[in-house]
């Protein structure tokens, strides 16, 4: 959605680092912006100092306390039967009895660092393709356009699924398959800002002084895309998130006993009727992680357009 | 208009041809052995030889240039990729592993839940979308305004399986108003002729079997329009924004035209054409979020058929089903674009 809108809008300005500072100016004063980062900022800390937070072990088994829902919902005569005291077990257990606010917490470790990844590498990778395709032309960015297209084929998730299907069931594999999903958005953007630059006047006059091509990439073509690259980098992690989820909740990413948000989900999945908590409290980590995200992505846009602010 | 048409259909084939090469190359790339998978891991060494000679898995991939020096051509092609795209032209995407039924008659058994369950999740999207986000685009600024724009965040933050489970516990397990999953309730007893349980019910007159084929649709239908609908919501607002602030809306209003024919016909008309873009894309995201929302609901549709193909490694199955949605997303990816000569008058493709 924001994919095709921010890359029209970003193509030809950007100045150097009076517009960082600009930006930074104008991020101050945009309050969702700074929710974004808040709810972001939070979700790492907390997820970092899980094992102060909560030293517990995510995967020990508890036979005793099995399936317990959140501990404050009980009534009092049920926390002393089971010797529990109010706040024992605030997010429940799980069918082994482990402390699901532990693992959600180091869930958090695996779904935000995962999309991180994936993320990180598809920018990587894009930006790379996309420099060449647009700086050199000619058959090698008719190969790589072809590339781009023949990806953009497969809608949304089933390219990862498609790729787990045949990699096999791992995390890894999880991230390397979101990751190449994502690789022709940065390539897309990359290519037509460099397409748009190269030949400018100050990239001629570059290559007329004699500058290397990788020079003249570096130097004065790349700088140019990072606007619309910083917005596109914050928006994909959002769903990002969203598709580790859900290659773990198919079965196609971390395997059961680790704490994976979506896996989570799934777990609780055919338990919900008895232990309706296991599938939600995983579910608002995942809604409000992403939240973030989206917040601080549509934020950036605002404060790196200056024909936005109206 | 029709050159243009044929024009593009024909810059698909280098796109389709890769599409094909990946998705043929992928599992053999990793080794994976569908007669192994088949047979197991005790079968007798002669029964696996004869197994791959039937799937044709001694053949070369590419060419087969040892078959070419005896028969040319015809044998050159003797190999693995060339038969599988040539069957697939014909229609053929071989046999599942373990039913034997093939692949095609499957996808065109499944496609049409697919394609309703699409359907329907399209038409809330569209039906709450646009008036929300014109009411948006309208209030801008406003309490309303805030509002609508902090439901359209949430619609792309939630994930929407996760969203279907918590669904079925509030209005089927809970409350028990709804049907919790499947697409009809098994004891009723209808025959489809179409595939198209909605369209039959119609045509046949059974009022009782469309409510029921309703009530099934309810919450699948929401679950997988939750995104598009705050896609279109945005897309509607933004969009309707940018056409206010245009030189003729401001003309229309100078000279008197009133507020409800300005935005209705001056507006309106003008900000719909990229909204109408984004529906048709998410029209195919949407057969992608079905693989989720099938699986969540029961749904008998090919995202759940090659799920489940996926979790029995039948790779015929995954192959066939994968390249069929990547073919049918190409296809109204396409329709998209040429539907913009009718809509936009400006637009002439030559």
């Amino acid at each position: 959605m924001s994919t095709a809108s921010a890359t029209s809008r970003h193509e030809d300005h950007v100045e150097g680092r009076s517009l960082l500072q600009d930006a930074a100016r104008r991020f101050r004063h945009h309050p969702t912006g700074i929710l974004g980062l808040a709810i972001i900022v939070f979700f790492v800390a907390i997820t970092i100092l899980a094992p102060v937070l909560r030293p517990v072990d995510p995967l020990k088994i508890n036979l005793r306390d099995r399936m317990l829902p959140p501990t404050w919902t009980m009534s009092q005569q049920e926390l002393e039967q089971k010797q529990l005291h109010r706040w024992s077990f605030p997010f429940g257990t799980d069918v082994q009895g482990r402390d699901m606010l532990v693992r959600v917490l180091y869930g958090g470790r695996i779904s935000l660092r995962v999309g991180l990844e994936a993320v990180a590498m598809a920018a990587l990778v894009g930006t790379i393709l996309g420099l060449i395709a647009g700086f050199f032309g000619g058959w090698i960015d008719t190969g790589i356009v072809w590339f781009v297209d023949i990806l953009l084929a497969f809608p949304g998730i089933l390219l990862a699924i498609a790729i787990v299907a045949a990699l096999g069931q791992s995390l890894l594999n999880a991230l390397i398959a979101i990751s190449i999903t994502y690789v022709p958005v940065y390539i897309r953007i990359v290519r037509s800002v460099t397409l748009s630059l190269r030949e400018s006047e100050y990239v001629q006059a570059a290559r007329a002084l004699g500058s290397r091509s990788v020079r003249i990439i570096l130097a004065h073509v790349l700088p140019n895309g990072l606007s619309p690259l910083m917005v596109q980098l914050t928006l994909s992690i959002g769903t990002a998130i969203l598709d580790v989820a859900a290659l773990g909740f198919l079965g196609l990413g971390a395997r059961p006993p680790t704490p994976e948000w979506g896996a989570m989900i799934s777990d609780g999945f055919g338990r919900f009727r008895i232990a309706p908590w296991l599938s939600i409290v995983p579910g608002i980590a995942i809604f409000f992680s992403v939240v973030g995200f989206n917040l601080l992505g549509d934020a950036i846009r605002d404060v790196l357009d200056p024909r936005l602010k109206r | 208009m029709f050159a243009y048409f044929v024009r593009r259909l024909l810059g698909l084939l280098p796109v389709l041809f890769g599409v094909s090469l990946l998705i043929f190359t992928i599992p053999r790339v990793i080794g994976s052995d569908p007669a192994r998978i088949m047979l197991g891991e005790r079968a007798s060494p002669e029964s696996y030889q004869r197994l791959r000679t039937e799937l044709g898995l001694d053949t070369p991939y590419f060419l087969n240039l040892k078959e070419a020096r005896t028969r040319g051509i015809a044998g050159l092609f003797d190999a693995q990729y060339p038969t599988f795209v040539a069957h697939a032209v014909q229609g053929d995407l071989g046999k599942s592993i373990f039913s034997r039924i093939p692949v095609r008659d499957s996808l065109a058994h499944f496609f049409p839940a697919t394609i309703e369950l699409t359907l329907v999740a399209m038409f809330f999207a569209v039906v709450f979308g646009v008036p929300l986000g014109i009411v948006a685009a309208l209030n801008r600024g406003t309490l309303v305004d805030t509002g609508f724009m902090f439901l359209a965040l949430a619609g792309v933050s939630f994930p929407v399986f996760w969203l279907g489970i918590i669904m079925i516990y509030l209005f089927a397990v809970f409350l028990g108003w709804l049907p919790p999953s499947g697409r009809i309730s098994p004891t009723l007893i209808f025959h489809s002729t179409t595939g198209f349980y909605l369209l039959d019910a119609i045509v046949q007159g059974r009022w009782g079997v469309l409510w029921n084929l309703l009530r099934h649709l309810v919450m699948p239908g929401i679950a997988l329009g939750t995104i598009p609908l705050a896609i279109i919501v945005r897309m509607t607002r933004s969009s309707m924004l940018e056409v206010l602030g245009q030189d003729y809306i401001r003309t229309a209003r100078a000279k008197g035209v009133e507020r409800r024919a300005v935005i209705n016909k001056h507006a309106l008309r003008n900000a719909l054409l990229p909204v109408i873009t984004v529906i048709g894309l998410s029209f195919g995201q949407l057969l992608s979020g079905a693989i989720l929302t099938e699986t969540v609901f029961a749904w008998p549709g090919i995202g759940r058929f090659v799920y489940d193909a996926i979790s029995s490694r039948d790779y015929p199955i995954i192959q066939g089903g994968v390249l069929f949605i990547a073919i049918m997303f190409v296809l109204v990816n396409m329709l998209v674009d040429l539907s913009y000569a009718f809509i936009d008058p400006r637009i002439q493709y030559t």
